[in-house]
């Protein structure tokens, strides 16, 4: 990667230098399982009811448990205040969150159950969607949940030409050369994929290069999260 | 693999063949992995997760403590910290009680200690037809993580025996995770809570019942 390294980006990271993480479990004690994940200065919070029996009756299924995602943006996450509660945007991550996670959950443990993840975004500075899916992780590891793996999850970005791990929100509006393009990749430990969303155009071969810096980076990601993990039990649950 | 691990999801416990898959672990190709948050075990070539978080799971034959949050023309409704109220019907009551006498036996507010006699889908059914069972008198009611109630009583309840032995309490455990103590005063009770705390704070330590027994003589001495 010598021609890439010239690249400077904004904040002066290296091109697949991820914002500096902060972890932490347990972060609610009244649910069942909780985690703070943060970007740099974006932060998600995750919270994890259940498994319950799932309401109204309708919605049970008798062969699997449910898993039910809710991501929010708190009003004053962002510059300009947004507007609280449900919107298009909030509903299709929530949707996003669940097609990530559910890979890798043991529902068929848990028939007419549901688990619950609230997801609420207190800080949001880009990738919102995958500090949520990682706290969210977390959460349901910490809530006794039976999973297959972790995930961990990191955008990749193409600024121009030039491929970027972990973009901010300065990188996610880049205005010059071919304009940005963003691409959400969440996978497990062993570099199997869950979820993939690309928000504008890529090349096959580039597509190929961003595969391989999201592998590094949930790696790295997945070491933090399991020491994390960990960690919450050293100390007794409390810190 | 001798000594306990802690383990999350997706964690490989041991690599070796000869070992076998237990309790919230799988295998595969010859790796024994961990599919649960918890501490991981090995007996007798069998590698176990025992979970250390998550919600109750109610079992038949269960004792556990709960709360009195409604009465029916039937029996009461129980809060035993499962998703579902549980039920107690007047019949599984050890004696005779007139209409209208059932708030004087057992009122909203008060703590019973039962059994889950069955689970269907229509709910849980309780009992307090048995020796040890029945209405929480005084003392305090505290509450723990139910994945740590194992750790409390011990093998063969050796840990409950000691904290009952040190602080001349009695103490009911129900499987919820919900503890009832009751000593002589106040004092003896806290003391007992701060035992018990102790313990869920350290649960994932080895030769628990030994740190324990010092732990009290290093109380006593203050």
């Amino acid at each position: 990667m010598t021609k890439e390294s010239n690249f400077k980006r904004p904040d002066g990271r290296n091109v697949d230098e991820m914002r500096p993480i902060k972890v932490k479990v347990g972060v609610i004690p009244n649910a069942d399982g909780s985690a703070m994940f943060a970007f740099g200065d974006t932060v998600a919070i995750a919270a994890v009811y259940g498994p319950r029996k799932m309401h109204p009756q309708h919605a049970q299924d008798p062969e699997k448990g449910v898993l039910r995602c809710e991501y929010n943006m708190l009003s004053f996450s962002v510059d300009e205040r947004i507007r609280p509660g449900t919107n298009r945007r909030s509903t299709e991550i929530s949707k996003i969150t669940e097609w990530a996670l559910q890979p890798v959950l043991m529902l068929e443990k848990y028939p007419n159950a549901v688990i619950d993840v609230f997801i609420n975004i207190i800080q949001a500075n880009a990738s919102t969607r995958c500090a949520g899916i990682n706290a969210a992780a977390l959460a349901l590891a910490h809530a006794g949940i039976p999973m297959k793996n972790l995930v961990s999850s990191v955008s990749i970005g193409k600024l121009d030409k030039q491929l970027v791990v972990d973009v901010n929100k300065l990188e996610e509006d880049w205005e010059e050369g071919e304009g940005p393009t963003d691409i959400p990749v969440t996978m497990t430990p062993d570099g199997r994929i869950t979820h993939m969303q690309l928000d504008g155009k890529i090349s096959n071969e580039q597509l190929r290069e961003v595969l391989r810096l999201a592998k590094e980076a949930t790696k790295k990601i997945h070491e933090i999260q399991k020491e994390a993990l960990k960690k919450s039990v050293e100390t007794g649950g409390k810190e | 693999m001798s000594e306990r691990k802690l383990v999350i999801p997706g964690e490989i416990i041991v690599s070796e063949k000869e070992f076998l898959p237990g309790e919230w672990t799988e295998k595969r190709n010859d790796e024994i992995v961990a599919v649960r948050f918890g501490v991981a075990e090995e007996q007798d070539r069998l590698v176990r997760v025992i979970p250390i978080s998550g919600t109750y799971q109610p079992r038949k034959g269960n004792v556990v403590i709960g709360q009195a949050v409604n009465i029916l023309s039937s029996g009461w409704f129980i809060d035993i910290d499962t998703p579902e109220n549980a039920f107690l019907p007047v019949s599984e009551f050890p004696r005779y009680i007139n209409r209208g006498e059932f708030a004087d036996v057992l009122d909203i507010g008060e703590m019973v200690v039962a059994k889950i006699i069955n689970i269907d889908k229509r709910g849980i059914d309780l009992t307090i037809r048995a020796h040890g069972l029945g209405k929480v008198e005084d003392g305090l009611i505290i509450k723990i993580n139910s994945n740590k109630v194992p750790r409390i009583i011990g093998k063969e309840g050796s840990m409950i025996n000691l904290i009952k032995e040190e602080t001349g309490c009695n103490i009911t455990v129900g499987q919820n995770g919900v503890i009832w103590i009751s000593g002589k005063d106040t004092e003896a009770e806290l003391f007992a809570k701060k035992a018990i705390m102790y313990i869920t704070e350290n649960f994932f330590m080895e030769g628990l019942t030994e740190e324990m027994k010092r732990w009290f003589e290093e109380e006593k001495g203050k």
